[in-house]
């Protein structure tokens, strides 16, 4: 593999491939979905650097490469973050901690707690430069942040997992990070009481950002083993942290339920963003679904590891990697109305099912038609999402 | 005037067949429009200085219908141009001779409303304001909030992936949805999304939205739906300059503080809406920021005294922070009025929206003010000032053809700064035809033509809505500005 240092320098590549090439930036999520076969590597994990930091314009631009924990180091000089709080699941992958690039979270979309209040990567993607299949750079977007001129193609290639463009530049919106954090943490309860707990939680006015399930025993760092709980958080000035979750323990009817102050919660809210509540197991699973089918998701899986992001919209699943596991996370997924996504197992697995879901034929024909528009040579990430696309 | 594609003229021709076509597809005939009177409303839409006939108007009442519709007209070679409410100010529902207009107005019923999944599902034509209002209640609201909320229909707020003044904290309809059903314009019905936040495959609901009616025709969405905030209030701060409003500004986000509304008006803008709302602006400042804030009354009191004193950093001629809802309302009421405040002193206006850095705020609002001076056309500007998005208004004569012609002129030279200060062509309002030629300004060719692929990828013939967003020839197109 050649270090791919410039923009220009994955065009050529690009149009000068004969075979498939594997798209990656650090390589730590090689391990999701399906196994890539290509003749060569294309990395982006030598085009780094931020290139536009305009904190009063709540703007961020950085090339594909830059490891996200520069970026989040740079947001916090200035008291800013990452509003979708993008996981780092190189613990459960087994990949290299702290090296994962924007690029890689852009074109993955993974999102952390956050998202059920304040919106995926996606959401906040403002900007893309990318190099398509045909080895044109084009851009979508900019840096500003409202923006409808022309087709969105940061949607389309935010989550595309690298097979419709090779990301090399994303420009975010950022927010202000919150002075103080709070979690109200209630014991005791099974996931469909949780849940409905969450809700509660959810549609209260007082800003939940974040509300999560865990089981008993729950091994993670920030976390005492013990019984299930509940976990709601509340990010906001500090007298606002007081008063809000204060305020809303009584009116979920738990006034007595602890409250974790910020140096208690950031860590917590760290290992929950991380997956880090899911034990070591060779398949992983993340299931999307309305929030109030989490706890039915959870019920019908019960050979499975557990846990519950966004209120019981995303049920997180750890298990044995086999082909029978797999079904029971698809059927389950579909009987709640829901998505899945195969975040781990071994390559023979993730060749022989689906690791998504597999879409119905008028829009396959899409699909295959906006892969042929932006990759009519089929040479980025073939097969990462589908068999044979 | 704006340039269409050249109808096709066997398919003119064939009018009578074509609307017997349409009458056959729908359950109720009444549904096909058909003659000249009763077509007239649909030759325009909210940038009215456009006009052209359609070819013939259908009404569908529900999914199926439309799926009817669209085989039809595919199997046909008929151009299709869908349409909600008809309050695009970019012209996206503008029709053409030869294309039916396919209007969503009919499809109206709320299906439903899970308050503990947080989401509504409506059909297209459900009103903006109707979701808010069939939620409220239990304390809930639909968030994006375009000017147009009474009358523009969620369909079309897909469509062009509206804004309106809240956006800064709760987004734009893209950060807003969760679900589509879909017509293809082959006439397949494709479920995209639902009560669900995370897709598996592509971002397809992130794609058609914006997407101005060229991909397929929405029939129903799934919308977020979030709970109300304790409460809110607003308070009005006056700059004796752009400059120093824009300084404001800046300090204001540098604070920590989001407020959920940040409105910039300008001087003229202050006087036009105070001429018509009696709103007690401050007719002695250059300019003006309306900030609201969310909370409970002591969470208002906290950061409404912080904002103050980052205004009083500021210089400002005046404060005026409200003590009540009711007086919250009046500060609003003339920001809300601005449209109609403009439309009293002028008889016609353009309604621009680019977006800039804030940071080129003062340099932009500048330059307006010299185009407007070389133009011989008064501007007022209203700015979403917390993420850029400018609306200015230029107020011309539509009875003097000239006067048009200057104001298109001054429109695009505005637009064209917003491109080169780092900024783009629209922030809310969509590209439709009001912009179409200036895309060569923001997109290199090869960029536009990427675009073009995907929308062939789902409309291979483009028959929906063929004539907006890209520029006709590329070969006659404008010169990159880059």
């Amino acid at each position: 593999m050649i270090p791919t240092e410039t923009e220009a320098a994955i065009a050529a590549q690009i149009t000068a491939a004969r075979e498939p090439l594997l798209v990656r930036g650090a390589g730590t999520k090689s391990g999701m979905l399906r196994p890539v076969q290509a003749g060569a590597t294309l990395s982006t994990a030598h085009l780094t650097g931020i290139t536009l930091y305009a904190p009063k314009e709540l703007i961020l631009s950085a090339q594909a490469g830059t490891p996200l924990h520069e970026i989040e180091r740079a947001l916090a000089e200035h008291g800013q973050h990452l509003i979708a709080e993008p996981p780092d699941l190189s613990a459960l992958l087994g990949a290299t901690p702290n090296t994962q690039t924007i690029g890689g979270i852009t074109a993955t979309n993974l999102s952390g707690p956050r998202r059920v209040a304040w919106g995926a990567t996606r959401d906040h993607v403002m900007g893309v430069r990318a190099v398509t299949g045909r080895g044109e750079v084009i851009h979508s977007g900019g840096r500003v942040l409202k923006n409808v001129t022309g087709l969105d193609l940061c949607k389309l290639l935010t989550g595309s997992h690298g097979t419709l463009g090779v990301i090399t530049e994303v420009t975010l919106k950022v927010l202000p990070a919150p002075e103080a954090t709070g979690t109200i943490v209630i014991p005791g309860l099974s996931p469909a009481a949780a849940v409905t707990v969450l809700s509660a939680a959810l549609g209260s006015p007082y800003g939940v950002s974040g509300a999560v399930w865990l089981p008993a025993d729950t091994t993670m760092p920030g976390w005492p083993a013990g019984p299930p709980a509940a976990l709601i958080r509340i990010e906001d000035f500090a007298a606002s942290v007081t008063y809000r979750t204060e305020k809303l323990r009584g009116e979920l009817g738990f006034p007595d339920a602890d409250i974790l102050d910020t140096a208690a919660s950031l860590p917590l809210w760290r290992a929950v963003r991380d997956a880090r509540a899911l034990p070591m197991a060779e398949g992983v699973w993340r299931v999307s679904v309305r929030p109030s089918a989490g706890a039915d998701v959870l019920a019908a899986l019960p050979g499975l590891d557990g846990y519950l992001d966004w209120g019981g919209g995303l049920v997180w699943l750890a298990g044995p990697a086999t082909e029978t596991t797999h079904r029971a996370v698809e059927a389950a997924a579909r009987a709640a109305g829901g998505t899945w996504m195969l975040l781990r197992a071994p390559d023979s697995l993730r060749n022989a099912v689906d690791v998504v879901p597999p879409e119905p034929a008028p829009l396959a024909r899409i699909t295959r038609r906006v892969k042929e528009a932006m990759d009519p040579r089929g040479l980025l990430n073939p097969g990462r999402l589908y068999a044979g696309l | 005037m704006i340039r269409l594609p050249d109808p096709k003229q066997d398919v003119l021709a064939r009018r009578d067949a074509v609307i017997a076509g349409l009458r056959a597809a729908l359950a109720d005939e009444e549904g096909v429009i058909a003659d000249l009177i009763r077509l007239k409303p649909y030759e325009t839409d909210g940038l009215s200085a456009y006009r052209q006939m359609p070819l013939a108007v259908a009404l569908p009442e529900t999914t199926e219908e439309v799926v009817a519709i669209l085989r039809f007209c595919h199997a046909n070679g008929v151009r299709v141009v869908p349409r909600g409410a008809g309050t695009s100010l970019s012209g996206g529902a503008l029709p053409m001779e030869d294309a039916v207009v396919v209007g969503l107005m009919r499809m109206n019923p709320i299906l439903d409303i899970n308050y503990p999944d947080r989401c509504a599902t409506v059909q297209a034509g459900v009103t903006n304001i109707g979701i808010t209002q069939a939620v409220s209640d239990e304390g809930f609201f639909y968030a994006p909030d375009p000017s147009s909320q009474l009358a523009c229909m969620i369909g079309g707020n897909v469509n062009m992936n509206s804004g309106g003044a809240h956006c800064l904290k709760y987004g734009v309809t893209a950060n807003n949805l969760l679900g589509l059903k879909i017509v293809t314009v082959e006439g397949d019905i494709l479920t995209i999304g639902g009560a669900h936040l995370d897709a598996a495959g592509y971002d397809w609901l992130g794609l058609l939205t914006g997407s101005e009616g060229m991909l397929a025709i929405v029939t129903e969405v799934t919308v977020r739906i979030l709970r109300g905030p304790e409460g809110a209030r607003a308070m009005l701060a006056a700059f004796p300059s752009n400059e120093i409003a824009g300084a404001c500004v800046d300090s204001i986000i540098a604070s920590g503080i989001i407020p959920v509304a940040l409105e910039f008006m300008d001087r003229p803008a202050i006087h036009a809406c105070e001429a018509f709302a009696h709103a007690g602006y401050p007719l002695d400042a250059e300019a003006m920021l309306i900030i609201e804030v969310e909370g409970s009354v002591d969470e208002q009191n906290d950061l409404l005294g912080r904002l103050s004193a980052i205004c009083e950093r500021h210089t400002p001629i005046s404060l005026k922070v409200s003590q009540s809802a009711e007086e919250s309302l009046a500060i609003w009421k003339g920001r809300k009025g601005a449209f109609g405040a403009i439309g009293r002193i002028s008889p016609d206006y353009l309604c621009m929206d680019g977006t800039i850095p804030t940071s080129q705020l003062p340099h932009v609002l500048r330059r307006i003010q010299e185009m407007s001076d070389s133009y011989g056309l008064k501007v007022a500007n209203i700015f979403h000032a917390g993420d850029g998005n400018l609306h200015p208004l230029i107020m011309f004569d539509a009875n003097d053809p000239k006067s048009f012609a200057r104001a298109e002129a001054f429109g695009a030279d505005i637009l064209k700064l917003c491109v080169e200060v780092g900024g783009c062509l629209t922030g809310e309002h969509g590209v439709g035809v009001e912009k179409r030629d200036l895309m060569p300004f923001q997109f290199a060719e090869h960029e536009l033509e990427q675009q073009r692929r995907i929308k062939s990828a789902f409309d291979p013939d483009w028959l929906l809505n063929p004539s907006k967003v890209f520029p006709l020839k590329p070969s006659q197109a404008l010169p990159h500005a880059a």
